[in-house]
């Protein structure tokens, strides 16, 4: 638990990196719309969607450095909610 | 530290006086019985709503009130009993009472938090039960709210709909409170596998609340904006999808179930291995099945659904889920039998409620499957089948456990006991007319009666007039019960530290404790039912 407080310097370059990479996903996200998906349109807006608040997570707040339990943890959710999409996506394409 | 220590948190001076010492209370303790008091009142007004339907349906046609305040009627029953009653139940009560002293804290982790999701509780109350006072009346809806429906009714949706979302709010607060308690106040010593079931079912019940309860808070906010701002969400004239709005709501609805069943189970799970004199049977079985009922249970909302027109491939899924999510139920009452195989049992009123409690919920549990298989939910669906099977759980399964854990908790609450006489008294009373009341339903729904209906014809006059005697019954034990209960509150005879030869940390401390529990955090060395070391007790 100790873990948590300890202070992690991640060098800004990081931080540069990942904010360029959450801006290219974002002008991504625009531009696949001009695509035609069909049922893939949602999933594609919401996979580009995690992957980002997954960058925003990891490094911006922290979650590399914290113990493993909150880890777990917070994977878990993501998990939970992706299988609750994927669910409900049962009912909306085989209908 | 002696000093604060001498006196019980009731006796305690804090900054103010007479009712402000009360609600601007940050004690855990206090804070779960101004949940208790507020739960209880809303509840009886439940009951009452509850019986005049029940008197309505003692003959077909008009008895006593027409058919739109009938559907009113049920619908405040059915918000005042879910969102008031059972979903803060067990958790808002015996879990901010109990939860610290159980697992050796002097309160939870967030103590102003805690007294805050009271007031946002009681603040949506207030706004829920203002449409009843307003032009137009309450819903008329059921407690669901189903599109579109909701959007056309001309009665007063949205208090009762922004009251829901307002409660959500406290529930969240609650189950952030009780996860991070868990996780970091723990005693020295008190592993994960050393924490009693009672906390370990709070902490399921805490990760629903976090994580389902914003998924119907937003689902009731999108409701007004297609209300206020006609925004096409829901409603197919607008160019929503109503089965949208089925799905948003049970992905809430249906985990809420288990926010209700697990706190439930997890006072149980106290309550059987203390009369039982007996180590819990299966500790490890029972925790990995709770944990495994709080994470299927999110994946079963679809059996609420069976007939609205979903896809074949998503009725196949939410079947076959809803079957597997039976197994960890049966898990722990296997346990639970297990636990009382050889035991030497007290009986007290306490263990009546367990056992009365594996009783009604197996058959609750069991017209459940009934309900899961996809062939006899068509013929079921919306009848009074369904109506018995959910009271058979939530007031058979909460309900039972609810009145379970007042009457174990209760020496350690108020310091006093209560006549064991006129309690099990009440209890059996109680339990005649709780099956006398629901058990006809069950005939009822398979010959056909819907549910939500105010009249019925001729055939099905028998099983509603035994039905709504059987209210009578009920109402009559729950008089006894309340009546004991209060009044042993004051004049009952004092009780020791642990009245009935309890082996977890609550009966170790004073009854009722003090301010802060523990005049010291003790150290844990051995499990929570560890009866075959006998420690003093």
């Amino acid at each position: 638990m100790n873990k948590h407080s300890d202070n992690h310097i991640v060098p800004y370059r990081l931080y540069i990196q990942v904010l360029a990479g959450l801006i290219v996903m974002t002008i991504l996200s625009v531009a696949i719309t001009k695509i035609n998906l069909d049922t893939l349109t949602v999933f594609a807006a919401i996979l580009l969607a995690s992957i980002k608040s997954a960058l925003v997570l990891t490094f911006f707040m922290h979650l590399k450095f914290d113990n493993k339990l909150l880890q777990i943890l917070v994977i878990s959710v993501f998990l939970l909610v992706a299988l609750v999409l994927f669910i409900t996506f049962l009912d909306y394409n085989f209908r | 530290m002696s000093n604060l220590n001498a006196v019980s948190f009731r006796e305690e001076q804090g900054r103010y006086k007479g009712i402000f010492a009360w609600i601007f209370s940050t004690d855990h303790k206090r804070i779960g019985l101004l949940y208790l008091y507020s739960i209880v009142s809303f509840f009886l007004i439940g009951v009452l709503l509850g019986a005049a339907m029940k008197l309505e349906l003692l003959a077909p046609g008009k008895t006593v009130m027409d058919p739109a305040t009938y559907n009113a009627i049920f619908t405040l029953h059915g918000v005042i009993m879910i969102f008031l009653v059972v979903v803060p139940g067990l958790p808002a009560v015996f879990g901010n009472f109990m939860l610290p002293i159980m697992i050796g804290a002097k309160d939870v982790a967030f103590p102003k938090l805690n007294l805050l999701s009271w007031w946002i509780y009681v603040f949506g109350a207030i706004i829920a039960l203002s449409s009843l006072f307003m032009g137009g009346g309450p819903p008329d809806t059921g407690w669901t709210f189903y599109a579109p429906y909701a959007f056309k009714t001309n009665t007063n949706m949205l208090p009762a709909v922004l009251g829901a979302f307002i409660l959500g709010f406290s529930s969240i607060l609650t189950g952030i409170n009780f996860i991070v308690t868990i996780h970091r106040l723990r005693a020295p010593g008190m592993t994960w596998f050393k924490m009693p079931l009672f906390p370990w079912t709070l902490y399921g019940t805490g990760w629903i609340q976090i994580l389902a309860t914003p998924i119907v808070g937003i689902t009731l906010l999108m409701i007004v904006g297609e209300r206020v701002l006609n925004i096409g969400f829901f409603d197919p004239a607008l160019g929503g999808d109503p089965i949208l709005y089925q799905h948003l709501f049970w992905i809430y609805s249906h985990p809420a179930v288990y926010i209700m069943i697990l706190p439930a189970m997890g006072a149980i799970s106290e309550i059987i291995p203390t009369f039982a004199n007996k180590s819990i049977f299966g500790y490890k079985a029972i925790v990995i099945s709770t944990l495994a009922i709080a994470f299927v249970g999110y994946f079963v909302w679809g059996h609420h659904m069976f007939t609205s027109g979903m896809s074949g491939t998503a009725l196949y899924t939410f079947s076959l889920l809803t079957f597997i999510v039976a197994i960890p139920s049966a898990i722990k009452v296997f346990n639970w039998v297990g636990t009382l195989h050889k035991a030497s049992i007290q009986l007290e009123t306490p263990f009546f409620w367990a056992a009365s409690f594996l009783f009604v919920f197996m058959i609750g549990g069991l017209s459940g499957l009934a309900l899961g298989a996809l062939a006899t939910n068509v013929h079921l669906h919306d009848t009074a089948f369904v109506v018995a099977h959910f009271h058979f759980i939530v007031f058979g399964g909460v309900g039972f456990a609810f009145m379970g854990a007042i009457h174990y908790w209760f020496p350690k609450i108020w310091g006093r006991m209560y006549n064991t006489r006129i309690a099990t008294s009440g209890w059996i009373i109680f339990f005649i007319g709780f099956c006398t009341l629901y058990l006809p339903m069950f005939f009822l729904g398979v010959t056909g009666m819907p549910r939500r209906y105010y009249d019925y014809v001729e055939n099905f006059h028998g099983p509603n007039i035994v039905s709504t005697i059987g209210s009578w019954v009920l109402i009559l034990g729950l008089v006894i019960i309340l009546t004991n209960l209060i009044r042993s509150a004051y004049k009952g005879e004092k009780a020791g530290k642990n009245p009935w030869g309890g082996r977890t940390l609550e009966w170790t401390v004073d009854s009722p404790p003090t301010l802060e529990n523990f005049e010291e955090i003790p150290v844990i060395d051995r499990g929570p039912y560890d009866y075959r070391k006998n420690p003093e007790s």
